[in-house]
């Protein structure tokens, strides 16, 4: 089982994009699982998600706290102590950010460390700051366990074309700051 | 055969409402209830559910309008969570005692004070004694089979009670993952309309006053009536679960859910969505060489004792969690429950174990503390301290 937590704020679309993830999978014949966990419901407050894939059915509903990797939605977030805790030695972040390694406070023991400036496509497409199909694009690039055609396809069935061409640009320029293939 | 859907718990609540065919829903939003009421009335507005949606003012008059048309022969659905529940009482305890059947699907919540929105079962568990039949659900393929099964449980002329399906609120109310949808034709074919059951209480044609002022040998025999009602649906339960699985193929265990107790010595008791996280600890204790076992109990009302002595027969050790408390006895309600089920309760070690408050987790490593426990007293039976099961502290009373 792959234990997956994702930090954003209300109004970038984690909840959205996580559920996505999870129509991509069972379509995938995988199990998935994805639990939200809100403070107060407002734009801009911190949201945590919860999104578990695995190839045997999920029984536990509980929040996770060694994930396997996590997504970080909103680079202001990465001095929060919540967000990095936990990750398991080995691990991969992804995050939504232009900023190099050295400003986001990832920990020693990530083996992976991936960003995508999806910031700057959604406010170029879209015109606003709605980062969450560009991070699954890039997420696509990062993860193995979903298909990324499976996925682009959810996407466009859930958001329209403009949000499958938002991923595909995620997905190309995603960069490696630390460990998979940097030379993408 | 059904198609596999992609739904939150609460999406799939209100997808196997509409399934069931009800004639009129009356419900008033309430977090984290909310995405039941709005699927519903996105589902008639779009046409793909022909039922009247009667807008209301408060979960009062929810439960009234709902009661209205039960009484009228209908088929009805509503859903609620804590302070919404609470304001409903008044209405809530009169449908069960007219003996009118309907489901209402409960997204369990923490009671305020302090202010909260968050999960627990301190809604529906506080009022377990308002003569209604509770359920209470851990997956999201388990909510849209028994709020299938709650209907032909609640019309079943036996029976004639109200129902409420319940299901922890975010743990599983807004938890997505697949659910196999079955069919309307297969919905249709495993359960009647109401008016197969049951004529109605209220008729335009022959008029009468409903509920009237009552005497009290005459309530008193009202009262006994409800109760042997209550036993009977103890039978009723087992075979709808029976039928439902001939249909659907899926079982639930009726009262009970037993896991890997056949040759436990120490026996874990779970309500509702937190039952996930103990089967996973019990299997993880096995891999160490402890011998746990989980019972999820699955109907609180009519509570099924009988069931509960006999898996735990032979056993040495349980704990009950539970996601809300008893005021009066300082441990978890469940607990409460479990011993005035058992002759023999003396002869267990046993502890009531207390967690998931106001949205707090319930996680694997707690169950495993759990388990833990009881490995270390089973061979010293007596009862043990409540142990609450917080990140930070070892808090036992």
């Amino acid at each position: 089982m792959e234990e997956i937590r994702l930090h954003g704020r209300g109004g970038q679309g984690v909840v959205k994009a996580s559920q996505i993830v999870v129509a991509a999978a069972v379509k995938s014949g995988l199990h998935g699982q994805f639990i939200p966990f809100f403070g107060v419901e407002r734009k801009g407050s911190p949201v945590y998600g919860y999104l578990r894939l695995s190839h045997r059915e999920i029984r536990r509903k509980t929040q996770i706290y060694e994930p396997d990797m996590l997504i970080v939605m909103d680079d202001t977030l990465v001095t929060m102590p919540n967000t990095y805790a936990g990750l398991k030695p080995g691990g991969a972040v992804l995050i939504n950010t232009r900023r190099p390694l050295e400003e986001l406070n990832v920990p020693d023991c990530a083996s992976v460390v991936a960003a995508v400036d999806a910031t700057e496509i959604s406010e170029r497409r879209f015109g606003r700051n709605l980062p969450n199909t560009a991070v699954l694009g890039a997420f696509a690039h990062v993860a193995s366990l979903v298909d990324r055609d499976v996925l682009f396809g959810e996407i466009a069935a859930a958001f329209g074309e403009g949000n499958r061409l938002s991923a595909a640009e995620g997905y190309e320029t995603v960069r490696f700051l630390k460990g998979g293939n940097q030379d993408v | 055969m059904g198609s596999i859907r992609v739904l939150t718990g609460n999406y799939a609540a209100a997808e196997a409402a509409a399934l069931c065919r009800p004639d009129l829903i009356s419900a008033y939003p309430i977090t984290p209830q909310s995405s039941v009421v709005e699927h519903l009335s996105e589902l008639v507005h779009n046409g793909e559910l022909d039922a009247e949606l009667v807008q209301v003012e408060s979960e009062h008059s929810a439960m009234s309008v709902v009661q209205g048309a039960a009484a009228g022969g209908a088929r009805t659905f509503t859903a609620t969570s804590a302070q919404g529940l609470a304001l409903m009482y008044e209405p809530y305890f009169r449908m069960s005692t007219l003996r009118l059947p309907m489901v209402m699907a409960i997204a369990t919540r923490e009671m305020t004070s302090p202010e909260t929105i968050w999960s627990g079962q301190q809604d529906a568990i506080s009022v377990r004694d308002a003569g209604w039949i509770q359920m209470f659900c851990d997956s999201n393929q388990e909510i849209v089979d028994m709020i299938i099964q709650g209907y032909m449980l609640s019309e079943h002329p036996q029976v004639c009670l109200p129902v409420n399906i319940c299901y922890d609120g975010f743990y599983s109310s807004h938890l997505t993952c697949g659910v196999d949808m079955p069919t309307q034709e297969e919905v249709d074919a495993f359960l009647p309309p109401r008016s197969a059951n049951h004529s109605a209480l209220l008729d335009p044609r022959s008029p009468l006053a409903l509920d009237p002022m009552t005497p009290g040998e005459l309530l008193m025999n009202y009262r006994r009536n409800h109760l042997a009602a209550m036993q009977r649906a103890l039978e009723v339960i087992e075979e709808t679960d029976r039928k439902f699985a001939a249909a659907f193929g899926r079982s639930y265990g009726g009262l009970i859910e037993e896991y890997r107790c056949d040759d436990a010595e120490l026996v874990l008791i779970t309500l509702g969505g937190m039952t996930g996280a103990g089967k996973d600890a019990v299997d993880e204790s096995r891999e160490r060489g402890i011998r746990a076992g989980l019972i999820k109990l699955r109907f609180y009302r009519p509570f099924p004792a009988a069931r509960l002595a006999s898996a735990l027969r032979g056993k040495r050790a349980f704990c009950v969690v539970d996601r809300s408390v008893c005021f009066g006895w300082n441990c978890g309600p469940m607990y409460v429950e479990l011993r005035s089920a058992l002759e023999n309760c003396g002869s267990y070690a046993r502890f009531s174990a207390i967690g998931g408050l106001g949205g707090a987790d319930i996680s694997v490593a707690d169950m495993a503390r759990v388990i833990d426990r009881l490995n270390d007293i089973k061979d010293r039976p007596g009862e043990y301290g409540t142990l609450w099961l917080m990140k930070d502290q070892e808090a036992e009373v």
